[in-house]
């Protein structure tokens, strides 16, 4: 009896929580409230006034400046001290180690020459090194993915990309391990370091081209390097995690015992961080695959050229042909990685022990064999290059492109519709009361909205991105990429809301549904675009799709974590005192996942802004149409750098602002009410 | 005691910013740590602590968690900084020691076994056993066949080649305690070692300390929140108190003549009649008494003495050192049985 009271205490303050803002409205609902009049006032009555449009094609002093600037930096490459003494040489290096992986299984820089290993000594080595790091299952998967390759008729394409990924992730893992181990062990450093990591990963993945292009030029260094910054903060973060995770009691026993430092770091640190460290490489190679492809904007080589190119002409066949091919390396990736981390767990070692011994001896046998397969792929011309009989590429591009025409045709009923009932419906207004309305009066808003959620500091921190905006002459392309990421990540909390709950309540739908949000997450921004582009064609909404599809599985995993999260004895006491399924959702769960439904939404924002901005290449506008534009022609280089910009200072506003709704307490503790 | 293995003097941990001007401090260091929290913002986990151990001894310290007892233990070699005081291992000032003498100190003198053990995960219970004389940078072999030795001493013969978390909790802490015997130390902590461990686990692990003790004689000193094991284990015992000691004794003097009202509260629920011995009951001579009745040592444990007591038809003496100091009868005994009617 006592313990039921004990339960129908502890589910009250819940109802409480709910309950309190219908009678007295916090100051934070005024403030929203407010927010909302004035900006619906302004729409209303100052409509199309002080809007800050900027026609496509017309420029500001600011983007002339940079595009001076392009011109003086294109000027001085060969003099100037800081190229000549830093720039230069770094990307020399850099060159030369992406030479050498390209070289090696790709093609020669001319391109017209076959690469030292060919086709078949490629396969069996990759397939090897599989084998040696995973397990047969995913040996076996590479050398099936990379036939699959020459069957495309993309065997190059795919090893270009392939090169510049493992070029990457070394040169990744090169900054990244001792960052990290240092990160692990001296909380200074960490401290030093996390913003920035949180700084660098909350950029889209399109920002950082054009600046390294500017500096390093466009091509594989530039790649290569833009990669890098990509890939490394998963690594360094899960490294130092991996150390830091360490459970205190047992660094003590070793200390205890007078370990120096560095015996520290080799016998305790290094071994119990190394499953972390290779889901690490892990979350890094899948990061690197992702920038390589993008990098192709660039005129970096590989599969991302032929799904830019694709997506420029509008050639969905080809588009598909080669996304499915990044999508297939991406599983491959992230299987032997995957694989390899499973190997580096504690234990792992014990189980497989009996058959160690034949396990090295079959290596060393299947070494040789690869070794005269490599060799014969260097001699005979049937096993440098791939047999160009057993390409079917041309005929998959062609099934694709008439599967596609076939569905805009057929489904275009459904499909159009949709389309233009949301465009129309939702993203039209919505875009124009961002676009239309006077620019100050959005800022007054917006830092109306920022004060409600982060007090002073974010207003003033949101007042001076927008303020950055203005000046570099982009708000208004600014409002509409931020039309359509709100838009989007709505649709994303709605899902992540739906089907994080179904998740967190329900283990069979979670163990269901995880293996697909997971390869979901694994597979680079860019081949999203394809299928929808195969289904809506080449428009905003395209692009929103994408967004949100692209986003859904990290807001959803969150959620349903949040969910999960709740302690099991207060939903048992909100059931056992006569809740409804509905009520336990909505009263106890979702508030008390708040924290969580926040950093849904924070990372979903981000996920979304990355996409939107991506999704230029298939007809969205705004921001993202300017950095490609900008990637393209040199007279408006500098509003592309500009828009880079504009990009990132938008999304330091949206992080920051999620990231204060995420922190705020869910209600200030109540004044004394007399 | 002359020459004491560990010589711990004047000592304080403060927690806290500024914690370091609190020992030194006479307005500060007086304070109680509710007002001392209130004032500097500062914790004293170990305040103004003085003991010896001797060389051989089971030294217990015992106190309620949050007492200092595990910030006391881990100070002795540094493993937490002590603030202020003086802690000597064999007259050497181990506060003073630099870093590679310290790191000497750890890898020969002292060893350590930890409530939650501590083990390295990634290694077999062999390389667990001798990673000290590895960290030391003894040979391979030589370290595996000392690590064998004590694997076997613990009672762990056959699964050397296991690995921790193939081992139950009792188990692992036999690696734990082969571990820290493996170097050969002169002395072993143990902070809490076997609170983990389920309650017959806990003693069979306290029978095997008490064996080893008697086989090696190392020094140990004994960290520990039971009461029970405190007084089954210890030579000597320092209860602890929001970091200071309370009292400092043999298990008998504590549960006979406790220093204040915390210790008798402490002390309330031992059985007293398995704990004392006859000389806390012991009552003058009555002039009725034959003198040629039974005579019973004074050291002897009062339960031990019940059946000679019980069956003698008059009242038993009691004597020390050859000499009889009084008599005790059945009513002496009942009120060690009966403490709460006694007390009424």
């Amino acid at each position: 009896m006592s313990a039921l009271v004990q339960e129908r205490a502890t589910a009250q303050p819940t109802q409480a929580i709910a309950s309190e803002p219908r009678r007295r409205p916090s100051r934070r609902t005024v403030l929203l409230v407010s927010a909302a009049v004035v900006w619906i006032l302004g729409f209303l009555i100052l409509n199309g006034t002080s809007t800050l449009a900027l026609p496509a094609s017309e420029l500001t002093d600011l983007h002339r400046s940079l595009n001076q600037f392009n011109a003086w930096v294109a000027a001085n490459r060969a003099d100037n001290p800081v190229f000549l003494y830093i720039f230069t040489p770094l990307r020399s290096a850099v060159d030369a180690v992406a030479n050498l992986f390209t070289t090696t299984f790709a093609a020669t820089t001319t391109g017209l020459r076959l690469p030292e290993i060919g086709w078949l000594g490629t396969v069996a080595l990759l397939t090897w090194i599989a084998f040696a790091v995973g397990n047969i299952r995913v040996a076996l998967l590479t050398a099936a993915v990379f036939v699959f390759f020459g069957i495309q008729g993309l065997f190059v394409e795919a090893t270009y990309t392939f090169a510049l990924v493992l070029t990457s992730v070394l040169l990744t893992l090169l900054v990244g391990i001792p960052l990290g181990v240092l990160a692990g062990i001296y909380g200074r450093v960490a401290r030093i370091i996390t913003p920035v990591l949180d700084f660098m990963q909350t950029l889209p993945t399109f920002v950082y081209l054009a600046p390294l292009a500017l500096v390093f030029l466009i091509g594989p260094a530039s790649a290569v390097i833009a990669t890098v910054i990509y890939a490394a903060p998963p690594v360094i973060r899960l490294t130092a995690h991996g150390i830091r995770r360490i459970p205190e009691n047992t660094r003590e026993a070793s200390d205890s015992l007078g370990t120096t430092g560095l015996q520290r770091l080799i016998t305790l640190q290094l071994p119990m961080a190394r499953r972390t460290i290779v889901m690490g490489i892990n979350q890094g190679t899948m990061a690197a695959l992702s920038m390589v492809t993008i990098a192709a904007l660039i005129a970096a080589p590989g599969l991302g050229q032929t799904v830019v190119r694709a997506l420029q002409s509008l050639d969905v066949g080809t588009a598909v042909n080669a996304g499915l091919s990044i999508v297939l390396l991406a599983i491959v990736l992230d299987r032997v990685t995957t694989a390899a981390s499973r190997r580096a767990e504690p234990g792992s070692a014990r189980k497989r022990s009996a058959s160690r011994k034949t396990r090295s001896i079959f290596l060393a046998v299947s070494l040789a064999v690869v070794l005269v397969m490599v060799q014969l792929s260097r001699t005979m011309l049937w096993a440098a290059a791939f047999p160009q009989d057993l390409n079917v590429g041309p005929a998959i591009v062609q099934a694709v492109n008439a599967a596609s025409h076939w569905l805009q045709s057929n489904l275009s009923l459904f499909t159009v519709s949709l389309r233009e009932g949301v465009t129309n419906g939702i993203l039209n207004p919505f875009q124009s009361l961002l676009t239309d309305t006077p620019f100050y009066i959005l800022v007054i808003v917006i830092a109306l909205v920022a004060y409600a959620l982060g007090g002073w500091k974010l207003a003033v921190l949101t007042t001076a991105c927008l303020g950055v905006i203005i000046y570099l002459g982009l708000w208004s392309d600014s409002m509409v990429t931020l039309a359509g990421t709100l838009v989007a990540t709505a649709v994303v909390m709605v899902l992540g809301i739906v089907f994080g709950v179904a998740m967190g309540r329900s283990s069979r739908i979670d163990q269901l549904m995880r293996p697909l949000l997971d390869a979901g997450q694994t597979m680079p921004s860019f081949v999203y675009l394809v299928p929808f582009l195969g289904l809506f064609g080449a428009t905003r909404f395209t692009a929103i799709v994408a967004g949100i599809i692209y986003a859904a599985p990290v807001a959803i995993k969150i959620t349903a974590d949040g969910i999960a999260g709740i302690s099991p004895t207060v939903v048992e006491s909100a059931v056992a005192s006569g809740s409804t399924p509905w009520q336990v959702i909505t009263k106890v769960q979702l508030p008390m996942a708040r924290q969580s439904l926040a950093l849904a939404a924070n990372q979903g924002l981000i996920y979304v802004l990355a996409m939107v901005v991506v999704g230029a290449l298939v007809g969205a506008g705004g921001l993202g149409y300017d950095v490609v534009a900008g990637f393209v022609q040199s007279s408006i280089f500098g509003k592309g750098l500009a828009a880079g910009l504009a990009i990132v200072f938008l999304g330091i506003m949206l992080d920051r602002m999620t990231q204060a709704a995420a922190a705020a307490p869910a209600r200030r503790i109540p004044s004394p009410v007399k | 005691m002359n020459n004491p293995a560990i010589s711990v003097r004047d000592l304080w941990k403060v927690f806290g910013p500024g914690g370091d001007k609190i020992p030194g401090n006479r307005e500060l260091s007086a304070l109680s740590s509710a007002e001392l929290l209130e004032r500097t913002n500062c914790v004293a986990a170990v305040r103004n602590l003085s003991f010896d151990v001797a060389k051989g001894e089971v030294f217990v310290v015992m106190g309620l968690s949050g007492s200092g007892k595990s910030t006391l233990i881990r100070c002795l070699t540094r493993l937490i900084e002590p603030t202020s005081g003086q802690v000597l291992v064999d007259g050497n000032d181990v506060l003073q020691a630099g870093v590679a003498e310290l790191r000497e100190l750890r890898r020969r003198k002292v060893s350590m076994v930890f409530q939650h053990f501590g083990l390295l995960p990634h290694r077999t219970v062999l390389d667990n056993v001798s990673y000290g004389l590895q960290i030391r940078g003894t040979g391979k072999n030589e370290r595996h066949t000392k690590a064998r030795e004590i694997i076997e001493l613990v009672g762990l013969k056959g699964y050397e080649q296991h690995y921790p978390d193939q081992l139950s909790g009792g188990m692992q802490q036999r690696v734990g305690l082969g571990r820290a015997l493996a170097g050969d130390p002169d002395t072993i902590l143990f902070d809490e070692p076997f609170s983990a461990l389920d309650p017959l686990i806990r003693r069979d692990m306290q029978a095997e300390v008490i064996r080893l003790h008697k086989d090696m004689g190392k020094t140990m000193v004994f960290v520990t929140h039971d009461l029970s094991e405190a007084l089954k284990l210890g030579d000597r015992i320092l209860i602890m108190r929001n970091g200071e000691p309370v009292q400092c004794g043999t298990g008998d003097d504590l549960v006979g003549s406790p220093a204040d009202k915390y210790i008798e509260d402490f002390v309330s629920e031992v059985p007293r009649a398995d704990v004392l011995t006859l000389k806390w009951i012991t009552r003058p001579l009555a002039d009725t008494t034959p003198r040629d009745a039974a005579v019973l040592n004074s050291r002897m444990i009062i339960r031990e003495a019940i059946p000679a007591v019980m069956h003698s038809p008059c009242p038993v003496l009691v004597e020390e050192g050859g000499r009889i100091t009084g008599q005790i009868d059945r009513d002496s005994i009942l009120s060690v049985l009966q403490p709460a009617e006694a007390a009424a």
